[in-house]
């Protein structure tokens, strides 16, 4: 049950998911105490190596692992490692041998979680890397269905946005397919990457046909500075082709919920007033992911080989 | 350089469609005859050859030597020493060192050198542009003059058409090939895996096929215009496959290589981010595979060539997009190409034609042939002998191999190169 590392939805069984919505059931539970801590992971030390800035995730699995009890810190290198020059690999097995029961990494380049998994004995948590893939990201999504739906099993899940260079995608299109949802891709052509059928999923070009009887839209960010202009002609198209607001929502069912990994850009992928109240369940997504994030670390952190070696020693 | 008699073995020479058991015999650096085994030698010295191929010496039209200027990946004696043991007898050199070749000042240190620390020949190819910049040809009458057997950026595509076609041109003046490395760096853009379903699968940006099929196109249609000789380093993609086959049945002059790993790997060899798999071209599709197979076998692609590209074990152990591309392969070219021959896509004188006599006739250079007379470049292949590729126990100053751990079948097991012995798989390299 479970490997070492977390480092995609691709690698997990459907029973292993299942075990992480579970606990992260109970996990959610602890949130909403008054004294929001338990001692789970004490004396245990969590390393987020973030090697490309993300305020929001790493706060998230920082908070995480404190609501826990575990050591949490942040290694961020900036420019000046670079300017050292010292390898990836060099800065993980350095912060490795200051014996972390797990290391949180996040990369813009795809593989560079595995490249550090299979140097290091922590156990890595892939916090996204590249257009690879964000496992907790699809599993706080999951969680949030869930919790909506009641099940995943029969529903229909459309992903709206930039595909081709999307972690967040891929991630979740590997949850919900695993759990017996269809999924729904929508993208202009140019940012559906080839083949991507083969990995389970039905593409359409078409918004409203991707919408129809949809019980849940998905979103994606649209980085605007590397893609006007390139991978389609301008923003004001894009909003106005795959753009979603109140009228373009009518298509999917009357039930449907609106989701975003954030941060939203208001006005390009999501109307202004569909961000912030129902069907949008936006921030309910950041909440849960601190009490997924917690089930992560606890099923991944709290039984590190560290210890297991300890134990035998 | 005394008598050397190889014995017993079958000698496969592709000049004159030769398959049979015989003695060679080799004197004063060239075959003095090939006959019926057992003959009686007057006392030359003896190499067994049963159960074994003698084949003439291996030609590898891409290598990367690397000398000078980045010898810390390889240079030319080390270079030769992996050409040797992998039954290579001849090795052209592209240009891409620091500095480039692109000035007959450098070519002739390459060869100075070669000379006298290479155990393999070594035959220079210049750039066809100054600095490989793609916009200045090089003084090609010079070059030729000082050595080299061809031109080209390789590496580096020229993808200003209208300087491509100059030199396509200006080439008929010194009647060399011009190899063609064949990517659109437009389509190419960032790509580091054959896009499809494995690129889209790992999240790395993708290189699509058509990239190399464009260029190819636009190649083929210069190389027809201008009447050159065009040669396009490592296909790797049926759309490129199918263009040079319908281009030479019209008569253009094109010729063409594949490497060992087109041959033998898929993109999925690419799953598990493993940068030893990241070459330009990218491992293709299993259908670009069977076609570049299908190329060798009918003569559409005439050469093996392993665009042997050693890089340092600190240059490849980064993020995948950051890493170099390229892998060596000089030692590892007989085991993996033999492949074709155990599937009975090739026979045993059509692999041998691809990795000897095919190469040496596109660069016009003796080679290729066990012919009386000819200079005694020869290697004897075990074709039966397992052994665990640890590229630590090879030549190579560097370890980037796909083939790291794997269990090869065939191996080079005596090669002479100008009736030297130069290497014997149980003594290692013996000279110079």
């Amino acid at each position: 049950m479970m490997g070492r590392d977390l480092l995609g939805i691709e690698d997990l069984e459907r029973s292993e998911l299942e075990r992480i919505l579970e606990t992260s059931l109970r996990m959610e539970e602890v949130g909403r105490r008054d004294v929001k801590k338990v001692p789970t992971l004490r004396g245990r030390t969590i390393i987020n190596l973030f090697f490309e800035p993300s305020t929001r995730t790493r706060t998230s699995f920082e908070i995480a692992g404190k609501r826990l009890s575990a050591d949490v810190v942040n290694f961020s290198p900036s420019s000046s490692s670079l300017t050292k020059a010292e390898s990836i690999l060099d800065t993980a097995m350095t912060l490795d041998a200051m014996d972390p029961d797990a290391v949180v990494v996040r990369h813009k380049v795809a593989g560079v979680p595995k490249r550090i998994a299979d140097a290091l004995q922590a156990p890595v948590i892939n916090a996204g890397d590249g257009a690879h893939e964000h496992p907790t990201q699809a599993l706080l999504d999951l969680f949030t269905v869930w919790q909506e739906k009641g099940r995943i099993d029969g529903l229909t899940v459309t992903i709206v946005g930039d595909i081709t260079h999307s972690r967040v995608a891929r991630s979740n299109l590997y949850a919900f397919s695993k759990l017996g949802a269809e999924v729904r891709l929508a993208a202009p052509p140019t940012m559906l990457p080839a083949g991507v059928e083969s990995l389970g999923a039905k593409s359409f070009t078409s918004l409203r046909e991707a919408l129809e009887g949809a019980d849940v839209v998905m979103l994606l960010r649209i980085q605007q500075e590397r893609l006007a202009g390139c991978f389609f002609p301008s923003i004001r198209e894009y909003a106005a082709t795959f753009g979603l607001d109140r009228r373009k929502l009518r298509f999917a069912k009357d039930d449907a919920i609106v989701m975003h990994p954030g941060p939203i850009n208001r006005g390009v992928e999501i109307a202004h007033d569909l961000a912030d109240q129902r069907p949008s369940v936006i921030l309910d997504q950041v909440r849960n992911g601190v009490a997924v994030r917690m089930a992560v670390l606890y099923l991944f952190a709290g039984r590190s080989p560290r210890e297991a070696a300890r134990r035998e020693g | 350089m005394g008598r050397i008699c190889i014995r017993g073995g079958r000698v496969l020479d592709p000049s004159a469609e030769r398959d049979e058991l015989a003695d060679v015999l080799v004197e004063g650096g060239r075959i003095v005859a090939v006959g019926p085994p057992g003959a009686d030698t007057g006392g030359a010295e003896g190499v067994d050859a049963s159960g074994c191929w003698v084949a003439p010496g291996f030609v590898d039209l891409h290598v990367h030597l690397r000398e000078p200027g980045q010898e810390y990946k390889e240079d030319i004696a080390s270079g030769g020493r992996c050409g040797v043991a992998g039954g290579f007898t001849a090795l052209v050199c592209m240009a891409n060192t620091q500095p480039v070749n692109d000035d007959p000042s450098v070519t002739e240190y390459i060869l100075d050198r070669a000379r006298q620390e290479s155990p393999a020949r070594v035959y220079p190819v210049a750039a066809a542009t100054r600095g490989l910049a793609g916009e200045v040809m090089t003084e090609m009458s010079a070059l030729v003059e000082a050595g080299v057997v061809a031109f080209s950026d390789d590496g580096r595509t020229i993808m200003d058409s209208g300087v491509m076609r100059r030199v396509l041109e200006y080439s008929g003046l010194v009647r060399v090939p011009i190899i063609t490395h064949a990517e659109d760096r437009t389509l190419v853009r960032e790509g580091v895996v054959n896009e499809g379903p494995v690129s889209t699968r790992l999240g790395l940006p993708g290189n699509p096929a058509v990239a190399e099929v464009v260029h190819v196109a636009r190649d083929i249609t210069l190389a027809e215009l201008t009447g050159a000789h065009l040669h396009v380093a490592h296909v790797s993609t049926a759309g490129a496959v199918e263009l040079i086959r319908a281009a030479r049945e019209r008569g253009v002059h094109v010729t063409a290589e594949v490497t060992p790993h087109h041959l033998a790997l898929t993109d999925e060899a690419t799953l598990g981010y493993d940068t030893n798999t990241k070459m330009a071209p990218p491992l293709r599709s299993q259908r670009d595979v069977d076609a570049c197979r299908a190329g060798l076998a009918d003569g559409t692609i005439d050469a093996i060539a392993t665009d042997h590209a050693p890089h340092a074990v600190h240059e490849k152990d980064v993020e995948f997009t950051a890493a170099p591309p390229g892998v060596i392969g000089l030692e590892t070219a007989v085991p993996v190409t033999l492949d074709l021959v155990r599937a009975g896509e090739l026979a045993p004188l059509e692999w041998v034609r691809r990795l000897s006599t095919g190469p040496a006739r596109i660069i016009g250079r003796p080679g290729g042939s066990l012919a009386v007379g000819a200079p005694a470049d020869l290697t004897v292949i075990d074709p039966e002998r397992r052994w665990v590729y640890d590229p630590a126990k090879g030549f190579s100053k560097s370890r980037n191999s796909p083939w790291i751990g794997r269990e090869m079948i065939g191996r080079a097991m005596v090669t002479l190169v100008g009736g030297t012995l130069v290497y014997d798989a149980h003594r290692g390299v013996l000279a110079p």
